[in-house]
This record gives structure tokens, sequence and C-alpha cells, in this order.
């Protein structure tokens, strides 16, 4: 990890507030994308913040029943997701807040976020509220052993399971191919589309309660509450989208803040990888329906097997 | 070797105070102030005491004492070291938060007479410490034998119930057979030697084939304690038929203990170095865990759903222990030290967090009457204490950072990532899978923990009597802190607890985890750039973020928050049966495993009035294992029967003719 | 950089392991033609990297067959013969999918054991593709196993002729080129074959699920 200054705390804070502002932004232009691709005229790149804003100035209405559970959740929701940008190597590599949590620890960020979330859907005690728990978690536990095991894949490449380091690994060695990357690739794109409540597993729109995943959880929530809770699902999507590119597509990413031609060099690439990204995950939404909830546990299991069949062809086939 | 033998004369003496303190209480049997009120708490300070004793011991090397009494040519041995003072403190630490809960916990009117209780509990605490502690074959057995018969007696404190009677004769079947496979394994562990003491064990030289014999012999002695499959069937009986505090200590602890018999049998007493050993312990363990976890998914009742989850963490320790075991045949020591950190870690981890859920439940009970997780729900409400404190227990046994069941679970994986520089291709292919079966088991802890806590604590109650339940008294809240406490504090500094076990894994494998860094601030069991977690930085980055989250929110947006009826899609009016019911939440897990489990589902037909839903749950290995073993013992007692005349001359001739056969034999 | 061409057989392989899956886990009947064909044209690239590398003039043509009969002629022959069938249904498997994906992939680890002293022997470059080769084959042969329609298992025949192919330009960089020519006409006049059994089948039973042949049996 290198000695930790000052500045490089300091730019690692900035980089991480300016992830959390600016994640919203990735979610606008996906939905851009898609309306695009559906012959629509679409809402702009900056729906997500006017939605966020809107719901910032209504008076919340929360159930008698809630627990203070309930009102912690939001807040939580948004510090983890924070957290976990703070981990991801998005710019530069030499991150100082790395230390805290590894990959292995991030998926357990990413479990923490999602427990909490079931936890305060199951608090009201409304029927859609615990189908929607339920349903969360059922994603989740196959989501997350398909997510270690990708992780897994890139750490025998690495010889190390923290984040930066392999990111680095990856962007500023010889370029060598690995086809074990192939099959971590697909299973992750799946996991995030499945996480980040994307059709085909779910529909981030629909109002259709018996077909919701994620959306039946948050069904209680309003006002402030529930645009924290919005935020963080836009920084939870823009957090797997950068895990995808430090582990797929790496280059571009200077090593260290203090360096400001590799800065000049990663921010541009790091809108362009967003920006194509967005698009391709936009044209898989549009190209695919929504599944049935039963074919979801099927979706992810597939990604579970792939991402263990990269783990076997790294180990087997050495690359 | 030598020096002051305090440490060990300290826990000799906390065992024998605790035999005292449970003899003092059959001076007042029926009195329930005097045993819960003073003796209990008195036993939870020694419990204290003990944990201390044990921190103290692992710094201090290897203490052995001679007790003057035992068999005239073999006295009892004992010895203290390293393994062994891991284990006392997990032994001491939980049984002083145990000890204190149960102090408020045990009502007059339940069962057994609360004298003859505190006498059961004692002795099974002193017992549990000897076996611990014992350094021969004979007080090893003595100690492991007054374990299981005094926590039969626990299990069928309420004996007036015959399926609680049933569930303690299962226990204590399962428990005698696995004590017969441990003498035998002993018998052949000494190697012609004909000398039970546990030095002359290590010294012996065996065969390839006796050493396996004992390996296997152990894993069925010690499995069947520990529970792992098929050898479970007794847990998810025993358990829910304990009292709470009794399922604590058998979850918490004994399970651990037989782990440490197995640790003790293959790690220190057994030399052999063949590498099938850990795949056979790996592969049964994730078979363990991923069977417990499914099955505690499915559960209604909350005790046995905790079982079950009990079995799925034994199975995540075997796991470590079949790592830890391959990593020393292939003479990684360094590795090898990883894995068995790991594995003592989520013992310990396993104790703290699965004892303070079952005391939880024991208040859920208390309060409300009700196992069944379809009758419960809103308690936190009602219960905040128990609530907020199971909810760190929950978090734990989910394996959620920054708590202690994710520590030994990072762990593990870390050691799993380790197995590629094992020179054998079989291996390498084998333990993608391996790794892939424990992450799995270790995502549907979390679903189940959700179930568990979201069906009992979170949303309506589900019973209009649950509206009198009412929060636990103030010595169960002391008790569920100090377990709390322990999870949070093992899962924030694992690089302090690491540090002690470390004095474990360099007895027993020569090698230790890297030291701690920065203060033991970053966690780096190998090395910072192969991996490092800080949970510290983790909390703190954390709770700063939602300080700061609520900060700007409560400066710039403080609307008000108006309080109304749950909105639930359109205000149609709510009723408690609409939640989820724990088969519901369940329902996802037993459509997507149901080959796995063997169902009785009753389903309404369209026209019933009063249309009822039922689904009843079996563990296959009951028809598969169980019941064919038991119809060929009744064909072979039936057989056996027909030389049974009844007639005491035929039974004369039968002693007589065995008596010719043997001196022919001789001959 | 040496090892570059290595790295791209090697990354065929993995994609072609990867489409033997995507195959497997695939329900609809012209999906799994469109796979199929992208499985031939990973072949033909990774055969024309082979002949790029070692200089053997022969893998040329063969890398052209491969991409002429399996990217052009088969996957079109196909999608006429499924239209014509009106077979676009998606196909039923007898297990479920994720115990089908389970079973490949022990199949995957099987085909390694078995492909390890193989290629050990084996001197070319790229000899540890032996494995992927034989699990490309059993993939194909655990599709048509778990299917019950008779369009995929046309589809599976020609998969496994894949990968026998794979293996066999991987290991000794390909077969002469009479036996490459013979192999690939003969799975042109199989898969006429098949077609001509396909129609007669739906017109004997009005179907082409497989599991109505089961009533030809003689009780």
């Amino acid at each position: 990890m290198g000695t930790v200054t000052l500045t490089a705390v300091l730019a690692q804070g900035t980089a991480t507030v300016m992830a959390v502002l600016a994640a919203p932004l990735l979610l606008g232009w996906l939905n851009q994308c898609r309306a695009w691709l559906q012959n629509r005229s679409g809402p702009g790149l900056l729906q997500p913040y006017r939605q966020i804003r809107k719901l910032f100035h209504k008076d919340a209405v929360i159930a008698s029943n809630a627990s203070p559970l309930f009102r912690l959740v939001p807040y939580v929701e948004l510090a983890s997701m924070a957290l976990a940008a703070a981990i991801i190597p998005t710019l530069w590599t030499r991150l100082p807040f790395a230390i805290a949590a590894d990959s292995i620890a991030l998926v357990g960020l990413f479990a923490m976020s999602r427990l909490f979330l079931a936890l305060a859907a199951m608090d009201i005690g409304t029927a859609f509220g615990s189908l929607g728990a339920r349903r969360e978690m059922l994603v989740g536990f196959l989501a997350e052993p398909a997510l270690l095991m990708v992780f897994f894949t890139t750490s025998l490449i690495a010889h190390s399971t923290s984040l930066p380091t392999i990111a680095d690994g990856f962007a500023h060695q010889p370029f060598v191919l690995y086809p074990s990357l192939a099959f971590a690739c697909v299973a992750f794109l799946m996991v995030l589309l499945a996480e980040n409540a994307r059709i085909p597993v779910d529909n981030p729109t629909t109002h259709l309660e018996l077909t919701m995943i994620h959306e039946a959880t948050v069904l209680e929530y309003s006002a402030r509450h529930l645009a924290l809770i919005e935020w963080s699902a836009a920084l939870k999507l823009f957090n797997y989208v950068c895990i995808g590119l430090a582990l797929f597509l790496p280059w571009g990413l200077a090593e260290r803040p203090t360096d400001p031609t590799g800065l000049l060099l990663a921010v541009p690439a790091l809108l362009l990888k967003l920006a194509v990204t967005g698009s391709g995950l936009a044209l898989i939404e549009t190209l695919n329906a929504k599944m049935r909830i039963f074919r979801a546990p099927e979706f992810l299991a597939t990604a579970f097997l792939l991402a263990m069949l990269g783990l076997l062809v790294r180990l087997l086939l050495g690359s | 070797m030598a020096g002051t033998h305090t440490e060990l004369l300290g826990a000799v003496d906390i065992g024998a105070g605790w035999l005292a303190i449970g003899l003092l209480g059959l001076l007042r049997p029926r009195g329930m102030a005097w045993v819960a009120r003073i003796l209990f708490p008195l036993g939870s300070l020694l419990g204290i005491a003990l944990a201390t004793a044990g921190i103290l011991a692992l710094s201090h090397g290897v203490e052995t004492l001679i007790l003057p009494f035992g068999l005239p040519e073999l006295p009892f041995h004992l010895r203290l070291d390293a393994l062994a003072a891991v284990f006392l403190i997990l032994l001491g630490a939980t049984a002083a938060g145990v000890s204190i809960f149960a102090a408020g916990y045990f009502r007059p009117g339940e069962g057994t007479a609360p004298g003859l209780l505190g006498l059961q509990y004692h002795v099974f605490l002193a017992s549990m410490l000897f076996v611990v502690l014992a350094d021969d074959a004979l007080a090893f057995m003595m100690a492991w034998e007054s374990m299981a018969l005094s926590s039969y007696f626990l299990v069928t404190s309420q004996h007036r119930l015959p399926e609680i009677r049933k569930a303690g004769y299962l226990y204590l079947l399962v428990a005698h057979l696995g004590a017969a496979a441990i003498v035998l394994s002993f018998g052949v562990l000494q190697g012609g030697s004909w000398q039970f003491t546990f030095e002359a064990m290590r010294a012996a030289q065996l065969s390839p084939v006796s050493a396996s014999v004992v390996f296997f012999l152990s894993l069925f002695g010690f499995g069947a304690k520990a529970g792992i499959v098929p050898l479970h069937v007794w847990l998810p009986e025993a358990h829910p038929a304990a009292p709470s505090p009794v399922s604590a200590l058998m979850s918490g602890v004994m399970l651990e203990i037989a782990v440490y018999g197995l640790l003790r049998m293959n790690l220190d007493l057994l030399h052999g170095q063949v590498w099938w050993w850990g795949l056979v312990t790996l592969g049964l363990g994730l078979l363990t865990a991923l069977y417990g976890v499914l099955f505690a998914a499915v559960q209604t009742d909350m005790k046995r759903l905790l079982a079950y989850s009990s079995i799925e963490n034994i199975g995540i320790i075997f796991v470590g222990l079949g790592l830890t075991l391959i990593f020393r045949a292939f003479h990684l020591p360094a590795f090898a030290a990883l894995a068995l950190a790991a594995t003592l870690y989520h013992c310990l981890n396993h104790a703290f967090a699965k004892s303070l859920l079952f005391l939880g439940t024991g208040s859920v009970l208390h309060a409300t009457g009700e196992r069944n997780l379809g009758r419960l729900g809103g308690l936190i409400h009602r219960m905040p204490w128990v609530a907020w404190l199971a909810l760190v227990g929950t978090l734990a046994i989910a394996g959620i950072p920054p708590f202690n069941g994710f520590v030994s679970e990072w762990l593990l994986l870390q050691s799993f990532l380790f197995t590629p520089s094992i020179p054998h291709e079989f291996i390498n292919m084998l333990l993608p899978l391996g790794a892939a079966g424990l992450t799995l088991a270790a995502a549907l802890a979390a679903y189940l923990m959700v179930k568990f806590y979201g069906i009992i604590f979170l949303g309506q109650p589900r019973e209009a009597k649950l509206a009198q339940a009412h929060d636990c008294g103030w010595l169960e809240r002391i008790g569920l802190l100090w377990l709390a406490a322990g999870c949070v504090l093992l899962g924030i500094f694992p690089a302090q607890v690491l540090a002690l076990i470390s004095h474990a894994t360099l007895e027993l494998l020569h090698a230790t985890t890297a030291p701690p860094l920065w203060h033991g601030l970053l966690f780096a069991p190998v090395s910072p750039e192969r991996a490092a977690y800080s949970p510290a930085l983790f909390l703190f980055g954390i709770a700063a973020l939602v300080c700061l989250a609520m900060f700007i929110v409560r400066i710039a947006y403080h609307g008000r928050i108006r309080r109304a009826h749950p909105w639930g899609c359109g205000g149609f009016a709510l009723t408690p049966r609409m939640q989820d019911t724990s088969e519901g939440f369940g329902q996802p897990i037993r459509q997507i495993f149901e080959p796995f489990f063997s169902m009785r589902r009753e389903l309404p037909s369209p026209f019933d009035a009063a249309p009822h839903y039922r689904v009843q749950i079996e563990d296959r290995l009951w028809r598969w294992l169980y019941v064919p073993v038991v119809s060929m013992v009744q064909r072979i007692a039936r057989a056996t029967g027909a030389i049974q005349r009844g007639r005491i001359s035929s039974y004369l001739l039968y002693s007589f003719v065995t008596l010719l056969v043997l001196l022919i034999w001789v001959l | 950089m040496t090892n570059l061409p290595l790295e791209l057989i090697n990354t065929c392989a993995a994609l072609l392991l990867l489409l033997s899956f995507a195959m497997l886990s695939q329900r609809r009947v012209l999906t799994q033609v469109d796979l199929y064909a992208a499985q031939g044209l990973v072949l033909g690239v990774s055969i024309l990297i082979t002949a790029w590398n070692t200089h053997q003039p022969h893998l040329y043509y063969s890398a052209g067959l491969t991409l002429l009969l399996k990217v052009l002629v088969l996957p079109f022959i196909l999608h006429r013969l499924i239209r014509r069938l009106d077979a676009i249904w998606e196909t039923e498997t007898l297990l479920n999918m994720p115990s089908v994906l389970l079973i490949g992939l022990l199949l995957v680890m099987f085909a390694f054991v078995l492909a390890q002293p193989i290629s050990e022997l084996a001197t070319t470059l790229t000899r540890g593709t032996l494995g992927i080769a034989l699990a490309v084959v059993m993939l194909a042969f655990l599709m048509m196993i778990t299917r019950r329609k008779a369009v995929t298992q046309v589809v599976g025949f020609l998969a496994m002729e894949n990968g026998l192919l794979f293996a066999a330009a991987s290991t000794t960089y390909g077969m002469p080129m009479v036996v490459e020519l013979g192999v690939g006409l003969d799975v042109l006049v199989g898969m006429f074959i098949l077609g001509i059994f396909l129609f007669h089948i739906r017109e004997q039973f009005e179907s082409l699920d497989l599991s109505h042949l089961e009533s030809l049996k003689e009780d």
C-alpha cells in the first residue's frame, strides 16, 4: 500500500464525494440511452437528480408501527455504498482507504446493505414488504457467491484480494490475455444486472407489485428516506460498473492522484468507459424481457456456475 | 516446560469451584433465590476467571499436573497448552454470559427443581473444563462421559413431556455411539504400548492403516458429538427440548468441545500426514454446512432453526479443519496455520453468537410462550433489549462485516485462495468447488438470519397475546450484553485475537500468521499486499458516513415526519396475517432445492371454505440411513431372540459351551 | 509477446467452452443455432491462428472450410429446417437448468482429469486446450441427453463435431486434409439425413417431441 499521506487521503476523499454526487448521472445516462433505443425522447440526463431533489423537499410519512431500524436503514444504505465507492479504484489505484476492506469484505459490505434493506422491508409487516425482502434475499444468496467466485478468479491471477492491487496488476503490467476472465466477466455482468434490479431479473420502473423484487422492499419509504435509498441504489449501480471496469477494463487508470498526466488520461478514460458501459447496459435491457421470478434463480445459478468455471479454467489452464 | 503451575492450578480450582457451587445448590434444592440469584452469578464470575486464566496461559507455555487420584496405575494427568487455553477462554467467556443470563432465566415450577438443575448445570461446565484439560485417555473419557450425562439430564429437565424424553433418548444414544468410537480410537492410538497418557500416544508409532483407523474412529466419535451429517439428527431434537441457557451452552460450547477433541486427536496426538483425511473432513464439513443451512431455512420452530444453523457452523469449522489437514499433509505449515486460525476463530465466533441467539430465543419464549415463528412478530417494540442485542448475533451469524462471523469466513476464504500452491492436480480441481460451496452456505446463512430476525422481531405481532410480551430482566440483559459485546469485540479486533490464537497454531503446526500491523488496526494475516481488512476502519467509516448523512439531511431537509397507517400499496385493511409466515419465507428455498427435501404438502382445494395449508419437511436421511439401520438391528435382535428359551438350564448350557470353546481355542 | 498466439488460442478455447455452456443453458432452438454458428466462428479463428503460428498451409484450408461450413452453410440450413418444421418453440429439459449446468461443470472437471496425461505427452504449443476440447464434446453429449426435441439433438451432434475438430487442431495441428474433407462432407450429409429423418418423425407423430418414440417400444 505504501505510506499514507495526507494528500492521498484528501484526494481520495474528494474522489469519493465526487463519486457519490455523480452516481445518479450514470443512471440518468442509462435511462436516456434506453429511451433513445426505444424511440422515446427520454427524460434527460438529470432526471434522477430532479427526482431526488423532489423527494427531499417532501414531508416524510412513516408507518405508525415502524421501529427505529426502519428510519436508520436509509442512512446505512447510503453510507455503505459511499464506503464501497471509497474502496473501488475509479481514477487511480493507490487508494489509502482500500485497506478497510478487500474484495471479499466488499462483498460483505454489499451483503450488509442488502440485509439491512430486507430487514427494513419486513419491519412494517405488509404483505409486499416481506415478499420483497424474501425475493431480495433470494437474489442475494445466489448473486453473492457468484460475485465472490469472480473475485476469487481475479485474486488468483493478481495474487491479492485487494481490489486496487488487482486493478493495478491488470492496468500497469504487460498485456496478457486471461481466458478465465471471459467467464468471470460474463458472470459478473449477470450479477450486476441482478443485484441492481435491472432487466431481465427485475424491472426498475415497474409499478406492478407482484412482479417487484427490489422495489417491493422500499414501498413503505417516502420523501427523504426514499431519496436516500434511490440515491444509494444509483450509487450501487455506479459502484458495480466501476468494479467491472477495474477488473475487466482497467486501462487508463492512473497510479496515484499526484500524477497529473495520469489523471489527465484517467478522467476522460473513465467517462468514456462509463458512457460505453451505460449504453451497453441499456442495450441489454432493451433486447431482453423481464423473466419470470422463478427463472431468476436459474439465471443466477448460471452466473455462479460460470464464475466457478472461470476459476476452474484459471486453475487448470493456468491462464 | 514447568515453571509455576498458576494457570493450570487456577483452572482446576475453577472446575472444583463449579462442582462446589453445584453441590451447594443441593442445600436448598427448591430455593430459587438461593440458586438463581447467588450461585449462578458466582458461577459466572468463575467463568470470567477461567477466561482470564486461559488468556494468561496462552503466553506461558505448557503446564502439566498429575492429580493424586485416579486409577492405581494411571493417576489423572492434566495439561494446559495453548490449544487447551483457547478453548478455556471460549468456555469461560461463554459460560460467564450464559450463567448470568440463567440467573435471571429459570423460573420456579418448570421441570427439575432449581437446586438439582444447578448441580447438573455446573457439573456440565466442570466436565467440559476437564475434557479440555485432560492429558490421558481415562481422564478424558471420564470427563467426556460426565459431560454427556449431565447434558442429557439438562436436556430432559422437563421430563414430563414425552417428546422431550424421546429427544433426550436420541441424544444419549448418539452420544454413546460416539463415545464408544472415541474409546476405540484411543485403544488403537496407544500403538501397543498400553500407555494411556497422551504423552505416550504422541510418541507412539502407528502403521498407516491403524493411523487411518484412528482418524475415522475419531471423526465418527467427535463428529457425532459435533453434529456432523449424517450424525446430526439429535441436534434439532435436543436443542429445542432443552432450556435456553442449556441450549446455548450445548450449541455454543459443547459442539466446540467436540471440535477440540478432534483437533487434539488429529493435530496433536496423531502423526499421520495423509492428504485425503483432510479431503474427507472437508467434504463432510461442506456437506454438513449446506445441509444444515438448507434445513435451517425451512424450519418453523425458532430453536430448531438455530439448531440447524449450528450444524451449518460446525460444517464450516470442519471445512477449516479439513483445509488445515490438507495443507499440513503437503508440508505447507504457514497456510495450515492460517486455516487453523480460521477454524479456531470460527469456534470462538460461533460460541458467542449462537449462545447469544439461543438466549434471545429463551427470552422470547419466556415472554410469549411461543417457539413457533408463525405466531411471533413485532417484538422489537415490546422487547427492545432482546431485539437489538439479538440483531448483533444475527449479523454475526449471517457473516456481515464488521461483526465476528465475517472475520472467520474471511480467513477461511483467504486460506482457500492459497490452495493452488498445493502440488496435487486432483485437489487443485476439487477445492474451487469447496470454496464455492462455502460461499453458498455463507450466503444462505444471511437469508436464514433475515428470516429468523425479521419474523420474530419485525413486522406486526401475529398473535394478540404478543401485546403482553415484556422485555427481559436486568440479569438477562447483562448476559446478553456480555455475549453481544464479545461478538462486537471479536469482530473489530481480529488482529489481537489472532495474535492470541497464533500461540496455538505455533504449538500445533510450528507456524503462525503474520503479526499485527499498525497496532492491530490492520488485519493482514498474510501480508498487507496480499489481503488486508480493517474492521475498525470499516466500522468507523460506516458510522462516520451515517452520522454525516444524518447531519446533512437534518440541516438541509428537516421536513416534518408524519406517522400514519402503513401504506401497503393502497390502503386496504392490513392484518398481521398478510405478512409472510416462516413457511412463506422459506418457500423459495423449498422451491429451488426441492429434490433435497422430503416434503409432504397439503394444499387446500379451491372450494374449501376454511382453506388450510400445511407443509411438513423431513430429513431424508431418516429414511435412507436411520430407518434401515434400525430395522437391521431389530432383525438381528429377532434372530438372536431364537436362542432365548427362558429356561435356566439352557442359559447354563450356553455359558458352558462358550467356556469349552474358549478353552479349546487357548489350546 | 512471444506467447500471444498461445494466449489467443487459450482464449478461443475458453470462448468455445463458454459457448458450449451457453448452448446448454439456452432454451430457444434458434438461439442455439446462432450460438452454434458463433462456436464455428471461434473454432475457425482458432484454427487460423494455429495455421498462422505454425505455418501449416493445410490448416488455412481447414479454417476456411470450417468457417464456410459451420458459420454459413449449416446454420443457414438449420434455420430453414427449423422454420419449415415450425419448431421455434422453447425446448424443455429433462432436468432443471442448474442441475444440468452443475453436471456440465463436473463433466468439465472430468474432462480435464482425463486429458491431463495425454496433454503431457503432446508436444504442441496448445496442449492445454485438449481438456477443453474434450469438455466441449461431453457438454454437447449432455445437451443431447437432456433435451426432448429432436432439433436440439441435431445441434448437439454438430457441436460435438466442433469439439472433435478443435481437439484435432489443438493437439496434432489438424488431421490430414483428406480426413478433414471427409469429416466435413460427413457432417453435411449427416445433416441432410437427420433433416429428412426429422420430417419423417414429424409426419409420423405430428410432433418433434422424442418422448413419442417411446411408443415404438414393444411391450
